[in-house]
C-alpha cells in the first residue's frame, strides 16, 4: 500500500525454544509518531531488531518502504539507535564528529568517503542536539546523557525518513528529556519523519505519539493513545486504576 | 658499526623497508582488533603459522606459500567458530591456535625431527631476508594497507557499533571475512621481522601505545603506524649496535614506547586533576 512505510504480518520470533513475538501484526503509515510500550521482555527490542532485520525471524513477513527484508537495499532511507549504550567501549578513540559522520555512509556509494558538504549535515545534526561545543571530544569521555545525544545525532545526520529509537532517554534527566521529545515532535511535524520509538514511558510518549503499540510477546493494543485511554479492552487488560493512572499524566 | 655505515650493506636496507611496511600493516589492523578485543587472533594464527611452516618444509615448498592460504584458511575458520557455532571468540582462538602447534609438532616429528630452518621461523631474522622474501612482503603489505584503506570507514563503523553498521547497509559479515584474512596474511609476513612467537606484539603494542594518547580514530591509526615503524628501524639499527637478537630488540622498543606512553598519560591525568 502507498505510504506504508513498515508492514509487519503474523511474525513470530523465538530465542531458542522461547517464543518472544507470537503472531505480530500491524502498519505503520509514512508520517506516524508510533510509540512502543510494553513492560520489561515483552518483546520491544526484538520487534525493532526483526524489522531491521538484525535478527532472524521464525515465520510471517516484514516489509520496508513496500519491500520485502530480503529485497529491501535502501537503508539510508532509516535512522536507528540502538538500546543499549553498554556496547560503547569507553577508550574507543573517536571523537563526536566521527561518531556521527558514521550515520552518513549508507547513503553513499565505494569507497564511502566524506565530502565537503557532509560536514555541513554533521554540524546540524550537532545543532539540533546542542552538542557543537563538544564535537571534538571523545565519545568515551562524556556523560551518559551527552552519548545518547551523540549516537541520536549519528541516527539523523542522514535526514532519515524513517527514524527508529530504543529506549533513546534512558540516560536524560526529566528536563533533557522532554526537550528531546519535544525536537522529535519537530522532526516528526516539519519534515515529515516517520518515527518509532521504544519506551517503558507510555504516559510520557502519549502526550507527543500519534499512535501506541502495546506489545507483550503480542499485540495487546495498536491506536491512538486517545482510543488507548477509551479501550474497554484496556481497562480489562490494566485495570481502570492503572489505566487512569497513565491516561491522567497524559492530560 | 654506525647506522649510517650499515646502510650500505644490502641485507641491513632490505630487512628497514620490508620490516617498515610489514610494520605499518600491523599497526593499523592492530588497531581494529585491539578495539574489537580480538588482539589475541595474532597470537593464535601465528600457532597455526608454525604447523604451515613445518608443512612448507616437510613438502620441500617455501614455507610462505604454504602458510598464506592455511593460515587464511584458519583464520576464517577462527571467524566461523565464532560466528556459527556460537563459541566464545578467544576459545575459538584456543582450538585453531593448539591445534596449529599440535600438527607443527606432529609433521616436524615425521619429518625427522626440527631443524634450524624451523627454530629461525620461530623467533624471527629479518635480517636474513631474500630479495624474493621483501617483494612478497611489500606487496601483500600494499595490498593489505589499500584494502584498510579503501574500507577505512566500514571498518571503524563495524568496530564501533556493529548493529548499526549492519542498519547502515554496511556488510558487516565481509568486513569481518576481510579482517581476519588480512590478518592472516600480516601474520604470515610478521614471522620474518619478529617470529612467531613474537608477532602478536607487533599488532598489540603499537596499538595500545596509540590508545594511550586519546586521539579521534584517524589519530590513533597515524600514531600506531609511526610507532611501529619507529620501533622497527631503532630496533633493527639497535641490534646491530648491541649485537641482539633483532625481532626481540624490536618487540622491546614497541614496549618503551608503550611504557613511556602509558607513563605520559597518567602524569597528565594527574596533572589535569
Amino acid at each position: 500500500m502507498p505510504g506504508e512505510i513498515i508492514t509487519v504480518q503474523h511474525l513470530n520470533c523465538r530465542y531458542n525454544s522461547v517464543e518472544v513475538l507470537s503472531d505480530i501484526s500491524f502498519a505503520v503509515q509514512s508520517g506516524d509518531y508510533v510509540g512502543f510500550v510494553g513492560p520489561n521482555g515483552s518483546g520491544k527490542t526484538t520487534l525493532v531488531k526483526a524489522i531491521l532485520r538484525l535478527i532472524r525471524q521464525e515465520s510471517g513477513t516484514v516489509s520496508l518502504f513496500g519491500k520485502g527484508l530480503g529485497q529491501f537495499t535502501e537503508w539510508f532511507r532509516i535512522g536507528y539507535l540502538p538500546q543499549k549504550l553498554s556496547f560503547l567501549n569507553p577508550n574507543f578513540p573517536a571523537t563526536v564528529k566521527e561518531v556521527i559522520s558514521l550515520g552518513l555512509f549508507a547513503k553513499k556509494k565505494f569507497p564511502k568517503r566524506l565530502e565537503k558538504s557532509d560536514r555541513i549535515l554533521i554540524d546540524e545534526a550537532m545543532n539540533l542536539m546542542d552538542i557543537t561545543d563538544i564535537r571534538d571530544a571523545l565519545i568515551g569521555e562524556l556523560s551518559g546523557g551527552q552519548q545518547q545525544r551523540v549516537l541520536v545525532a549519528r541516527a539523523i545526520v542522514n535526514g532519515p525518513e524513517l527514524l527508529i529509537l530504543d529506549e533513546p532517554t534512558t540516560a536524560f534527566d526529566p528536563e533533557a528529556r522532554e526537550q528531546f521529545y519535544h525536537t522529535l515532535q519537530n522532526l516528526n511535524r516539519n519534515r515529515q519523519v516517520t518515527i518509532i520509538l521504544v519506551t517503558h514511558d507510555s504516559a510520557t510518549i502519549g502526550k507527543y505519539a500519534s499512535k501506541l503499540l502495546y506489545l507483550d510477546k503480542k499485540v495487546i493494543f495498536f491506536g491512538s493513545f486517545d482510543a488507548f485511554c477509551t479501550s474497554e479492552h484496556m481497562t480489562s487488560y490494566f485495570g481502570e486504576f492503572a489505566q487512569h493512572l497513565i491516561c491522567h499524566r497524559h492530560d | 658499526m654506525d647506522m649510517l655505515g650499515a646502510l650500505q650493506y644490502e641485507f641491513i636496507r632490505r630487512a628497514i623497508i620490508a620490516g617498515s611496511f610489514i610494520a605499518l600493516v600491523c599497526s593499523l589492523l592492530g588497531v581494529l582488533l585491539v578495539l574489537r578485543r580480538y588482539s589475541l587472533i595474532g597470537d593464535g594464527l601465528a600457532h597455526v603459522t608454525f604447523g604451515s611452516v613445518a608443512l612448507g618444509l616437510f613438502l620441500k615448498q617455501h614455507p610462505l606459500s604454504v602458510a598464506i592460504p592455511v593460515v587464511m584458511v584458519s583464520s576464517l575458520g577462527i571467524l566461523k567458530l565464532t560466528q556459527k557455532a556460537k563459541i566464545y571468540g578467544d576459545a575459538a582462538i584456543g582450538i585453531v591456535s593448539s591445534l596449529g602447534i599440535a600438527l607443527g609438532v606432529l609433521i616436524a616429528s615425521l619429518s625427522g625431527g626440527f631443524n634450524i630452518d624451523l627454530f629461525s621461523f620461530l623467533f624471527g631474522n629479518i635480517l636474513s631476508i631474500t630479495d624474493i622474501e621483501v617483494y612478497t612482503s611489500i606487496g601483500l603489505s600494499v595490498a593489505v594497507l589499500f584494502m584498510i584503506i579503501f574500507f577505512y570507514n566500514e571498518h571503524l563503523s563495524a568496530t564501533f557499533d556493529e548493529e548499526f553498521a549492519r542498519v547502515s547497509g554496511i556488510d558487516t559479515e565481509r568486513i569481518n571475512t576481510l579482517l581476519v584474512l588480512l590478518t592472516g596474511i600480516t601474520v604470515v609476513l610478521t614471522m620474518k621481522v619478529v617470529g612467531i612467537m613474537l608477532t602478536s606484539s607487533l599488532l598489540i603494542l603499537p596499538a595500545v601505545t596509540a590508545l594511550q594518547f586519546a586521539q579521534g580514530f584517524k589519530g590513533t591509526m597515524v600514531i600506531s603506524s609511526c610507532v611501529a615503524v619507529v620501533s622497527v628501524i631503532t630496533g633493527i639499527s639497535l641490534s646491530l649496535l648491541l649485537n641482539i637478537p633483532t625481532g626481540a630488540t624490536i618487540v622491546l622498543m614497541n614496549f618503551i614506547f608503550f611504557a613511556c606512553a602509558f607513563l605520559y598519560r597518567h602524569i597528565s591525568q594527574k596533572g589535569l586533576h
